[in-house]
């Protein structure tokens, strides 16, 4: 069985022999006959080479982290206190009813529920996707769309635009959700 | 050559006709507003409200809607510069008064381009369309504002403003 396997029995494409190689015949064995475990062979390496691949990437920091890190390095640097952000401070923020902002949006629920999984309704009337990433999974991946809307929906409910804590904080809350 | 008129004259008679017909089924009797085609419109237009077809309003209402977003009926809309500038140009593209967009152009009608209505439920077209719905029907909690189209022609985002 091992022999079958031996690396030499066949020039696989990243064998490191020259072009000019005559014993480079991919999947062709010297028997001139379809060589089958070496196909097999091949093809797994494949896959080692991209489920590691998938695998890393996964690994590596998501859009959402990416930003919650930009919003803690932002914290740090506003505020020495800063340690990490809290998932029930976003949720306070969420709920609570500000009395800062627009008389008809206190609070981030007046248009987005109380219920974060369920979806919301603008004042047009229209229905908004519900907040919690549990529900909405492709929330919160595009930065620059979550930088606009944290920009136009803290002056509206809080008449101020939002600490990088609140986004944090809020963000958090959100992705447990 | 040896083609006889009649033929030929009948045929281009059906084909005239029945394209007339087309046309007219597909304006849906005069209640077809071509959908928002532009995806960064449709995408920022319709995050907060439908994406009204640019066919609704004349060009200089869209100029003037476009340049005031920070202060958007009320609501901050602001979009960085480069997306104004590409949403301005395709609603004024094809806007009620544009070049092309003759299906639409009964929504001008009485509308002073010089000092351009703001709302669509501003233009005389609009007001005389919805003159019987009665306040209570306005007022429906599903409808919430007159903004919401869709609550009642419920194949706005089609294109299609139907009696529903």
């Amino acid at each position: 069985m091992n022999s079958v396997f031996r690396s030499d029995s066949v020039a696989l494409p990243h064998h490191p022999a020259t072009l000019n190689d005559a014993s480079i015949q991919p999947w062709q064995p010297k028997n001139g006959t379809p060589d089958k475990d070496s196909l097999v062979k091949a093809l797994s390496r494949i896959f080692i080479v991209i489920s590691g691949a998938i695998i890393a990437s996964a690994v590596q920091a998501g859009p959402r982290e990416e930003l919650l890190d930009r919003y803690a390095r932002e914290a740090k640097a506003s505020e020495a206190a800063f340690s990490a952000f809290s998932s029930r401070s976003g949720e306070a923020l969420h709920i609570a009813r500000h009395a800062t902002g627009k008389p008809d949006t206190p609070s981030c629920t007046a248009c987005h529920g109380d219920d974060p999984r369920r979806p919301g309704q603008t004042k047009t009337g229209k229905s908004i996707d519900p907040m919690a990433v549990s529900v909405s999974q492709s929330r919160y991946t595009d930065a620059a769309k979550v930088e606009k809307w944290f920009r136009r929906n803290c002056t509206e409910v809080l008449g101020r635009a939002c600490t990088p804590r609140e986004k944090g904080d809020w963000l958090t809350y959100m992705i447990s959700q | 050559m040896n083609i006889s008129i009649r033929p030929v004259a009948t045929a281009l008679f059906v084909i005239f006709f029945s394209s007339a017909l087309l046309e007219r089924a597909q304006a849906g009797s005069g209640n077809y507003y071509p959908p928002v085609a532009d995806k960064l419109t449709q995408d920022e237009c319709g995050s907060c409200h439908m994406a009204y077809p640019a066919a609704l309003l004349p060009g200089s209402s869209w100029r003037k809607i476009m340049s005031g977003l920070e202060q958007h009926f009320g609501d901050d809309a602001s979009l960085d510069p480069a997306s104004t500038s590409h949403i301005t140009r395709y609603l004024v593209d094809n806007a009620a008064d544009a070049a092309g967009t003759r299906h639409t152009r009964k929504m001008m009608r009485g509308v002073d381009t010089t000092n351009a209505p703001m709302r669509i439920t501003e233009l005389p077209k609009w007001i005389s369309e919805h003159r019987e719905i009665s306040p209570r029907e306005w007022r429906r909690k599903d409808v919430a504002s007159k903004a919401n189209c869709t609550a009642c022609h419920i194949d706005a985002s089609k294109g299609y403003f139907e009696d529903d």
